[in-house]
């Protein structure tokens, strides 16, 4: 009697664990759908404003029509060719600088990592400045900047890369390299407008702030592909990460491979960022809010974690972009000089609001 | 039964020799104590046996199959490990870390099973309530036994734990303690376990190693390890041993001077 009853405690106890968990991860895909709905918002918000106003109704007719027939109106062609591709590449570089930063997290296990933490963005830069001030590079024409930039910050990925082979591939060895990378770079950079002309100068500094504006369908494609091989194959990757997080002997001893683990999810992450920021130049804080404020919601499973951080990312830049172009209208700020202020004061309020020692 | 061989095993830091040539063979249904003073090798055996350190010389073999040649995935099948000190960065709920021990067995989705492992083994273990509890806010005692599940839902035939007492008052040391012989008995697997009190190890162990200097000083049932002669030797303190049901328990009395022998 008694132990039966003993039984139908431990039972019961099992079903309440069951549904907690069950309401537990409810949460998680209750707060990715709701990223997606704010995606779909703040793009239709986006595409009303500008010098040409169209109303959000509209907008969404425009681009419902589009979809069967090529556009003809102004009102068309300004949605289609001029507002779409900027809003895309908003929603695809959000997501992936977002994944790139919650991977990057995981991999060096330090909540600070982002995007740019192997030196990446100093590496694209001096890319940039190298094809903006000397004319030099590995492509000609209109696409040697681009080239360049994504040359370079695979480039510094590759040094880290043969670093961890010798090394280990163990997160203070990765975030040592990437620091010095990072003052190379930038040292080199610096060199190079030292002595360059003060126009070109100009442009090497306007293309480091990180922009939407050269946004157009032949660059979204690139980046769609690169965000479609590398962001599946991160996510496959959530349970190693996920173990890599209890420790590297924690997940030795789960039977994760900890060093090809660190290794193929930080050649994605750069892949990831490196085709984005040749685009758009450094757009910062995306990589590192974005992942903080979902584990706050969510919790840390990567799982979750990655997809949620992606789609939240995404709304967090085109919100961002959208006070870019309305705030000091007609002309546009750079979107990646808003992230900044917009990232500032959130992080410092997250640090207020924060828990444990992370969250 | 898992039948586990370490034959002539060297590891290195760098230049220094932490292990000398360790030889040692566990077959029974058994609980391996292993004592030594700092520094003697402990942790360093425990992490070659699970592969997280690669030896440079010398062979470990599992029923006999050289562990180098077998998966990670494999290994984590058969053995369970439960480090000294866990330090998550990153907040994770007690269920979820229970069932990163499932790792070994699944894919990117869990299954009904790997939920039904979890909850039997948070049941076994009395800590149903911390399920959904962050395991950054637990304390020591309830921490080791959330590390303790997540290796058993491995389904290991060999648990390996690296001082799980350590840092955990009386009380939590007796349960933690507990919980592995239980679970050894009721599982029908072994454990091995480095630890530092002699008196935990003479009650809990069937077996214990005293190691010294990266070799095996002594190896034995405990009556026959903890000697007073033995414990000068290794650890350099003379103590008194007496006996309780046949198990040795020993009360250490002062630390024997250099020129007197000892671990120096």
């Amino acid at each position: 009697m008694a132990r039966s009853e003993a039984i139908q405690g431990n039972g019961t106890k099992s079903e309440e664990i069951r549904a907690q968990y069950k309401k537990f991860i409810g949460r998680k895909i209750l707060f990715i759908f709701s990223s997606i709905i704010l995606i779909v918002i703040t793009a239709g918000i986006s595409a009303t404003l500008g010098s040409y106003s169209i109303s959000v109704v509209e907008v969404y007719s425009i681009l419902w029509h589009g979809l069967f027939q090529n556009p003809e109106t102004t009102k068309e062609i300004v949605v289609w060719d001029l507002r779409l591709p900027r809003i895309l590449l908003g929603i695809l570089a959000g997501i992936g600088l977002a994944i790139a930063g919650t991977a990057m997290q995981g991999v060096v296990r330090n909540p600070l990592a982002s995007p740019y933490t192997l030196g990446i963005a100093s590496a694209a830069g001096f890319g940039a400045a190298v094809a903006i001030l000397l004319g030099a590079g590995f492509v000609t024409g209109q696409y040697l900047i681009i080239a360049n930039a994504f040359i370079f910050a695979l480039l510094s990925s590759f040094i880290i890369y043969g670093l961890s082979r010798r090394k280990g591939a163990t997160p203070e060895t990765m975030i040592l390299a990437g620091i010095a990378l990072m003052y190379l770079f930038s040292a080199m950079t610096g060199i190079l407008q030292y002595f360059g002309e003060a126009e070109a100068v100009k442009e090497v500094v306007f293309w480091m702030f990180g922009s939407l504006g050269r946004a157009t369908w032949d660059k979204l494609f690139f980046v769609f592909v690169i965000l479609a091989i590398c962001v599946p194959i991160l996510m496959s990757k959530s349970w190693d990460l996920n173990t890599l997080g209890a420790g590297d002997e924690s997940a030795k001893s789960l039977g994760v491979n900890v060093e090809q683990t660190r290794v193929v999810c930080f050649t994605l992450a750069s892949l990831v960022t490196a085709g984005i920021i040749c685009f758009t130049g450094t757009i910062g804080f995306i990589g590192l809010v974005a992942p903080h404020m979902c584990r706050m919601v969510i919790g840390g499973d990567n799982r979750y974690l990655i997809p949620a951080s992606g789609l939240f990312g995404a709304a967090l830049l085109l919100g961002a972009d959208t006070v870019a172009r309305t705030i000091i209208a007609p002309t546009i700020l750079p979107v990646g000089l808003i992230t900044a202020f917009m990232g500032v004061p959130l992080f410092l309020y997250l640090i207020l609001r924060r828990r444990g020692e992370y969250w | 039964m898992v039948q586990l061989k370490v034959k002539d095993v060297t590891f290195s830091y760098a230049r220094v020799p932490v292990l000398k040539d360790v030889r040692l063979e566990v077959a029974t249904k058994e609980i391996l104590g292993v004592l030594g003073p700092n520094g003697a090798g402990k942790s360093t055996l425990l992490k070659c046996i699970d592969r997280i350190l690669s030896p440079q010389k010398g062979c470990i073999s599992l029923d006999g199959l050289d562990i180098t040649k077998m998966s990670r995935i494999e290994l984590a099948k058969k053995i369970g490990y439960i480090p000294q000190s866990i330090s998550h960065v990153f907040s994770a709920t007690v269920f979820d870390t229970v069932l990163m021990g499932r790792r070994p067995h699944l894919g990117w989705r869990t299954s009904e099973k790997d939920t039904e492992a979890v909850l039997e083994t948070l049941q076994m273990l009395h800590i149903e309530d911390l399920a959904m509890r962050d395991v950054n806010e637990l304390s020591g005692g309830q921490m080791q036994k959330v590390f303790i599940a997540r290796a058993l839902t491995q389904e290991p035939d060999l648990l390996l734990l690296d001082e799980p007492t350590s840092n955990l008052d009386i009380r939590h040391q007796l349960e933690v303690m507990h919980t592995i012989k239980s679970i050894v008995r009721k599982k029908g697997i072994s454990a091995i376990m480095a630890i530092h009190d002699l008196n935990l190890a003479a009650r809990y162990a069937d077996r214990i190693i005293m190691m010294h200097n990266g070799t095996i000083f002594s190896d034995g049932d405990p009556a026959y390890v903890l000697t007073r002669e033995n414990i000068k030797r290794v650890y350099g303190v003379d103590a008194e041993v007496n006996y309780n049901d046949g198990r040795p328990y020993i009360v250490p009395l002062k630390p024997v001077k250099h020129d007197e022998g000892g671990s120096g």
